[in-house]
């Protein structure tokens, strides 16, 4: 199939459908994803297409979503569930990482989990509490979960065949302010490139090294590919690491690029305090220390509670708060 | 799966009658807990004696009877035991289930080999009855494991701790019995405390919105922790199936007989497409939650006195004595094979190996590599071989 253009949420339904078409055993399940097609639409058609049995429309009960899922699995199902949004995983939490993530170590590795949890999170649309949250830590920290997000069209549809196929619970998270983005998606060549392995965007001329590495995942990758190509305007290079997985990371492309650059700023909308920028900042710390040429930086969430709508555009980082952390970087 | 027979869900009609009786409509006058005044499904009185139900009725052969009674006898001797080995500092932790071996051993003899069981901590009986080895559990109470048998084995899946999870894992796997079309069903245990639980009430209403083949087995044994019942619901238990479209029984939980009928009927309605039933199982811890609590604290041994009466295995001891079934010398025989397996299971404690810790803690986190699991690993061993080498050169 040729190469298509498509907006990052129909390369999730394609995704879907292309899951649901290889292996009778996967289920979607979820609040509204059958004929309503999910609150995004995310899962539009496949309810008409695959039927009830296989596009589950549940109770409005996450903990119940979650729960069932494992039972299902236990049976030899392959359940792929939504949650509607990021704000009401919390019912749910509980089945997630005491039960789920859990399950395949305390039986000894007699029982596997291939569930994937699909969740549109964080901010940027204009939504009422509860609907714009950047819960990823929670679940990064939890043993047994594998955390991974898409930023673009490609990886929404080939690293949900990833998720889908692994043994292992996969939270796939959708960064739903980029629903709408377009980009290329070739449905015919499925990538190298593994699920847990990050990608470098280098947009800048010439093979030197960058100045800098920005560091990011899902909605803020588009967000870093904006400041480094105003940045490059301005002469300054600077090269976006796509972590793609939250966990485990790909901390030797992380590495690597850090030891050429000397210079890291992590960016995500979650808060700062606690979460995975943290991480990444510690172990690069441990990695590269002799290359370093300043502390690593991070830009994120602050730490109160998301704020109203309008409000928002403050919250979350931009391209002027990343271009600003990269000016603090460059001053040392 | 998804089919609606709100004809049977609306009162357990067409199965075998006394749906009303079962769905338990009425609710206290007062609004204060009836558990006591609610009736129970009794064959078999405190007395020995063989009661009539008009609704449940059960024919076990001696053979069965019999068989019943050693289940009971080998269960109630093995917990002893484990009891007694973590006193003895063999085991960590145990949830003794002394007082409920009719409610485990009439329910899980009702099963079949292709249903499937969700038990909570304290299921040693149905564990006995689906083949799991008592030592395999002590084990996990010992601390070598998190359950150590493979669930698939016998279709019993592992003890699950927190309170009432493991009855969405049950609705769910149900779920997928009814997408195979197999006409197996599954057995969810929980207990009186865990009715509390969102999760269970979760399961109820999953089960009874996909019409799954579920049965909800509780065993009432009147005390979480330290809480009675009084402060976990104001309805009787059973009457709460009722809001949720699906039939509710109160068994008499000391009574094997009664229980084993009951049981079988609710696993048929499930099998037969009738959707879930909840099953109250009325019963008594007559030992502690587990070996670090102190009934004393909070509840009268004159309680336990009257329970004490209402024993399960004397009760049947007394069928079989009164009806020929057993005599003396068959009785002694079952005490004895009890001991034989006390006297294994203390040998086979106190003689088992700790697990080699890298693998214990690293090899099953995930199914396939993981990155940062591959690098503590790895740096696990580098300590744990440092540590060796300084051992052998005489170093701390």
């Amino acid at each position: 199939m040729a190469t298509e253009t498509m907006p990052l949420m129909k390369a999730i339904n394609a995704g879907l459908r292309k899951a649901l078409e290889e292996d009778p055993k996967t289920l979607l399940m979820g609040e509204d994803v059958g004929r309503l097609g999910g609150v995004f639409r995310v899962t539009d058609g496949l309810y008409k297409d695959f039927g009830e049995e296989r596009v589950v429309d549940t109770p409005l009960a996450e903990s119940g979503i979650v729960g069932t899922a494992i039972g299902l699995a236990l049976r030899g199902y392959r359940p792929i569930l939504e949650i509607q949004f990021d704000g009401f995983v919390y019912p749910a939490f509980d089945q997630i990482t005491t039960q789920l993530a859990k399950m395949h170590a305390r039986a000894l590795g007699k029982l596997r989990m291939p569930v994937t949890i699909r969740m549109p999170y964080g901010g940027g649309i204009g939504s009422v509490e509860h609907h714009s949250e950047s819960p990823e830590a929670y679940f990064a920290h939890t043993a047994g979960l594998r955390v991974v997000s898409p930023s673009d069209s490609s990886d929404a549809y080939w690293m949900l065949q990833q998720a889908v196929r692994s043994d292992d619970p996969v939270l796939y998270l959708e960064p739903k302010r980029r629903y709408w983005q377009k980009g290329a998606l070739d449905t015919a060549a499925e990538p190298s490139i593994g699920l847990h392995q990050a990608r470098v965007h280098r947009p800048f001329e010439g093979d030197a090294p960058a100045d800098l590495t920005l560091i990011a995942y899902g909605p803020m990758v588009k967000t870093c590919l904006d400041a480094a190509a105003a940045a490059a305007a301005e002469g300054r290079r600077l090269e976006v690491v796509d972590l793609r997985s939250i966990s485990p990371i790909d901390f030797d492309t992380v590495q690597a690029c850090v030891e050429a650059s000397g210079r890291a700023l992590v960016v995500h909308e979650a808060p700062v305090f606690g979460a995975i920028g943290g991480e990444v900042a510690a172990r690069i710390t441990e990695r590269c220390f002799y290359s370093l040429e300043a502390p690593v930086l991070r830009v994120g969430g602050y730490h109160a509670p998301y704020p109203p709508a309008k409000a928002e555009e403050e919250y979350l980082p931009g391209v002027d708060r990343v271009l600003e952390a990269v000016d603090r970087s460059m001053a040392y | 799966m998804t089919t609606k027979s709100s004809s049977v869900r609306a009162g357990g009609k067409g199965a075998r009658g006394g749906g009303r009786r079962r769905t338990g409509s009425t609710a206290p006058a007062s609004g204060r807990p009836a558990t006591e005044a609610a009736e129970l499904v009794q064959l078999l009185t405190p007395e020995g004696e063989r009661a009539e139900h008009p609704d449940y009725s059960i024919d076990l052969t001696p053979e069965q009877l019999r068989d019943r009674y050693r289940d009971m006898v080998m269960v109630r001797r093995f917990d002893g035991e484990a009891v007694t080995l973590q006193r003895q500092g063999e085991l960590g932790l145990w949830a003794s289930l002394l007082g409920q071996e009719a409610a485990q051993i009439g329910s899980a003899r009702a099963m079949r080999p292709d249903d499937y069981v969700f038990p909570t901590y304290r299921e040693h009986g149905v564990a006995w009855c689906r083949d799991v080895d008592p030592l395999t559990l002590m084990g996990m109470f010992r601390g070598v494991s998190h359950g150590g048998w493979d669930p698939n084995e016998n279709n019993f899946h592992l003890y699950t701790i927190v309170i009432g999870s493991q009855t969405l894992h049950a609705v769910g796997y149900a779920m997928g019995i009814a997408k195979d079309g197999a006409d197996a069903a599954v057995t969810a245990y929980f207990g009186d405390g865990a009715s509390s639980q969102g999760d269970v009430s979760e399961a109820f209403n999953f089960a009874s919105v996909y019409n799954s083949p579920v049965v909800f087995f509780c065993q009432n044994n009147q005390w979480a922790i330290s809480e009675p019942t009084e402060r976990q619901f104001r309805v009787p238990l059973y009457q709460r199936a009722a809001g949720f479209g699906f039939p509710g029984v109160r068994v008499d939980g000391n009574d094997v007989l009664a229980v084993e009928a009951v049981t079988r009927w609710a696993l048929d309605h499930a099998r037969s497409g009738g959707g879930p039933v909840l099953v109250e199982a009325y019963t008594y811890r007559m030992g502690a939650h587990t070996t670090t609590d102190d009934p004393s604290r909070y509840r009268l041994s004159a309680e336990q006195e009257q329970w004490k009466l209402k024993d399960p295995i004397a009760r049947l001891k007394a069928l079989l004595t009164r009806e020929g079934i057993a005599d003396h010398d068959w009785f002694e025989t079952v005490d004895a094979e009890a001991e034989q397996l006390a006297k294994r299971l203390r040998d086979g404690v106190r003689s088992m190996p700790n697990p080699e810790p890298s693998s214990l803690i690293f090899d099953n986190v995930y199914t396939e590599p993981h990155a940062l699991v591959d690098e503590e690993r790895a740096a696990y061993r580098r300590f744990a071989e440092s540590l060796a080498d300084a051992e052998q050169e005489g170093g701390r």
